[in-house]
């Protein structure tokens, strides 16, 4: 009886012990979780979704703090790939959080900007350049079209451009049969 | 020189009507030279090249006008001497319907060359022949235009085992390399011992399809005197069976030395390296005649009465082409390539490209439209044809269903968009145009996802610097509030204990001087008045003094009165 009860408690600090090693020695950096959802975010860095960046957002969603659907750059595929990847349902675009649009790039009208420096504060990936009471620009590379650079401006001197399709961006469409009326019979 | 080679075979492939004769009977013809030259700048794979040139500029024939851009970009020349009109956007030779940045060149008719010299390859190391024909603009001329000087590379092992020219030339219509090689066999048997000193490679083999035999004889008799000159037999023409694709690189390197080039490797780690014969007589004409590459021979067939092979200058309309050969009256399309691979163009005003190996005129009766698209059965013929030896049908279910993930497992971006699969459904999907859309969506997806990584990489950063900021800051007031105190302190101590300087000494002694004489002057003149007095003296002083108390008593009355 002894015997057993020794085995046993013998065995259980053992793999405690094991157990206990591997968590410090194996330990995983962040939220692996966290990364993944972070992935297929955007990365507009919009806050659209009512968080301060795709990265607070992806920590919420993690936690189960926030919905998927609350990502409107990131569009219903947006949607289905983060459903995919929580096994959670398909839910369609949140109406308060926006609509999904065309990606723009933000366009500085140079003539009347004033060099305020607001919008290159309100930037949150630094894609515009200037100085204060200098001509500010947008490098429209880096622009992630999250249009938050609109509200500070005091002059109202920047637009959203919806990207033009190009040589580069051009892409062959979903092949559809086209349907030819039938000639008319001449009566 | 026809060794008895074994030859390998490739699977699938089909057999349609080639349609080759009607442009062969005629000789190579020099198109005229049009009224305006539109050049685009961006002819390659790869990024598109710096204009060189600016409207109203003079350029020679061969000019550069369009500078490489990048590690995987190839250089354009001006076709003619004239000047340049205009750099500017226009209708671009693409299914897309997109423009895209052109020289447009009025020539002057004299087409004075810029100066020419062949280039020394043997005296230059591998690099200068590379940058040279990076800069002479030649690229693969068999439809791909893949930068050759890229592809002039060796590799690691400093060698390769076979050179591979292209002459399979399998698509239906086309017929520029069956005349080339007719022609100009010569001349392409000199590029090709150029590339294979280059390549360090040990034979070449000159692939050519048996459907023609006129180009086979003219390469064999070229590869004969030219095995005599170099003392070896080093070229070798190989007929082969003529099945389309027999002229994709993979199928014609299976077919010729057996090798299957699997999925994510390149020809080059088996040894072979795989190039068109009109990019070998491009690659002779740059380094042996000093000639950029800025024409081409290309094929006008199709719905005209008179196919015939032109050399053309890059930048003429596909419409004087089409001129040249009567187009029948029911023409209304332009496709540049052949009827398998080929694109239709969006208006026959688009320039010839280097990639233009056919223009290809269509008509409804010709090249009817296909019958209503109808669901897959699974019959497998697909399968069966696909020569890379892929699952169309699985592609085709993963395309539509825009499951791209699984499409890529499917090895979707092996397939060469030959239009087997599609030739023989019976069921009249246009697979090829699935596949398309498929990659086209990949790619898109690829550059956002890069574009979302560098975002994110960028916001990081920048919460990072805000931190940054925030902390130097802080740490800037912490220090200033700091010193600030310190000065307080010190200022304080000083009031406290002020520091004597000589000038504050010389003046506290003026000072104490100048008090001193006038205590001491005070004492004398008291000693001088009040000092050493008698008793009787003292007691007269008293008495005056009472008395003057008594005379003021008495006139403050009268004082007051006055007042």
């Amino acid at each position: 009886m002894l015997a057993a009860i020794l085995v046993m408690a013998l065995g259980a600090v053992l793999l405690g012990a094991a157990l206990g090693y591997a968590a410090v020695r194996f330990r995983v950096e962040g939220d692996p979780l966290v990364e993944k959802i972070d992935a297929i975010l955007p990365q507009t860095q919009c806050g659209q979704c009512g968080f301060a960046g795709c990265k607070p957002y992806a920590r919420a969603i993690a936690k189960g703090e926030a919905e998927i659907n609350q990502c409107p750059p990131g569009g219903d595929e947006g949607i289905h790939k983060l459903a995919d990847l929580l096994g959670r349902d398909f839910k369609s675009l949140s109406a308060e959080h926006g609509i999904e649009k065309p990606k723009s790039v933000a366009i500085i009208d140079e003539q009347a900007c004033i060099g305020c420096t607001l919008c290159i504060q309100a930037c949150p990936v630094d894609a515009i350049v200037g100085a204060a009471k200098q001509m500010h620009t947008v490098i429209a590379r880096q622009c992630t079209g999250c249009e938050l650079c609109l509200p500070p401006c005091p002059v109202n001197c920047i637009s959203m451009q919806p990207i033009a399709e190009s040589a580069e961006t051009w892409k062959w469409k979903y092949p559809a049969y086209r349907i030819n009326p039938a000639p008319r019979e001449a009566a | 020189m026809t060794v008895l080679q074994r030859l390998f075979s490739f699977n699938g492939g089909v057999k349609p009507a080639y349609n080759k004769e009607a442009s062969t009977g005629l000789p190579i013809a020099m198109a005229p030279m049009p009224a305006q030259l539109v050049i685009p700048l961006h002819q390659s794979i790869g990024g598109t090249p710096r204009p060189l040139v600016a409207a109203g500029e003079y350029v020679l024939k061969g000019q550069r006008i369009g500078g490489a851009d990048g590690d995987v970009s190839s250089a354009v020349h001006a076709s003619t001497s004239g000047t340049v009109v205009a750099v500017e956007m226009r209708l671009m030779p693409h299914t897309s319907g997109l423009s895209a940045r052109c020289v447009v060149i009025q020539p002057d008719g004299r087409e004075e060359w810029i100066p020419r010299q062949p280039f020394d390859y043997r005296g230059a190391t591998p690099e200068q022949t590379r940058d040279y024909l990076r800069d002479a603009g030649v690229v693969g001329l068999g439809g791909a235009v893949f930068p050759s000087y890229l592809k002039i590379n060796p590799g690691k092992s400093g060698k390769l085992d076979t050179l591979v020219l292209n002459g399979a030339e399998c698509e239906p219509f086309i017929t520029c390399d069956d005349v080339l090689m007719r022609e100009r066999a010569a001349s392409i048997l000199k590029g090709a011992l150029i590339m294979r000193e280059m390549l360090g490679a040990a034979r070449v083999l000159i692939g050519i399809e048996d459907n023609k035999p006129q180009a086979i004889a003219a390469m064999e008799a070229a590869a004969r005197a030219a095995n005599e000159e170099a003392g070896h037999p080093a070229m070798q023409v190989v007929a082969v069976p003529t099945r389309y694709p027999a002229g994709g690189a993979k199928q014609l390197i299976r077919v010729l030395t057996g090798i299957e080039v699997p999925h994510g490797k390149r020809s080059t780690d088996y040894g072979v390296q795989c190039f068109n014969v009109a990019t070998a007589y491009a690659i002779y004409e740059a380094i042996a005649l000093g000639q950029p590459l800025i024409s081409r021979i290309v094929t006008v067939a199709g719905n005209v009465a008179r196919a015939r092979n032109y050399e053309v200058l890059f930048g003429t309309p596909m419409r004087d082409l089409v001129d040249l050969c009567d187009p029948r009256p029911d023409s209304d399309r332009v496709i540049m390539g052949g009827p398998m691979m080929g694109l239709l163009m969006p208006a026959d005003s688009v320039p010839v490209v280097k990639a233009a190996n056919c223009v290809l005129v269509g008509s409804p009766k010709l090249f009817p439209a296909p019958p209503p698209e109808m669901p897959c059965i699974r019959c497998g013929e697909c399968a069966k044809a696909c020569p890379a030896d892929l699952q169309p049908f699985e592609l085709y279910w993963f395309s539509r269903a825009r499951i791209f993930g699984k499409a890529q497992e499917y090895h979707l971006f092996d397939c060469i968009e030959c239009g087997c699969c599609a030739y023989v459904c019976p069921s009249h999907i246009p697979l090829v145009d699935y596949y398309r859309f498929a990659k086209s969506e990949i790619w898109a997806r690829e550059t956002q996802k890069e574009a979302a990584d560098v975002a994110r990489e960028r916001y990081e950063f920048r919460l990072l610097r805000e931190e940054r900021d925030k902390q130097e800051k802080a740490a800037k007031l912490a220090a200033r509030t700091v010193a600030a105190r310190a000065t307080a302190a010190a200022a304080l101590a000083a009031a406290e204990k002020p520091v004597i300087t000589a000038a504050d000494v010389a003046k506290k002694a003026l000072i104490t001087a100048a008090l001193e004489r006038a205590r001491a002057q005070k004492a004398g003149v008291r000693q001088e008045n009040t000092g050493n007095l008698t008793p009787g003296q003292q007691a007269e002083i008293a008495a005056i003094e009472a008395r003057r108390a008594e005379i003021r008593e008495m006139a403050k009355p009268h004082l007051r009165q006055d007042d």
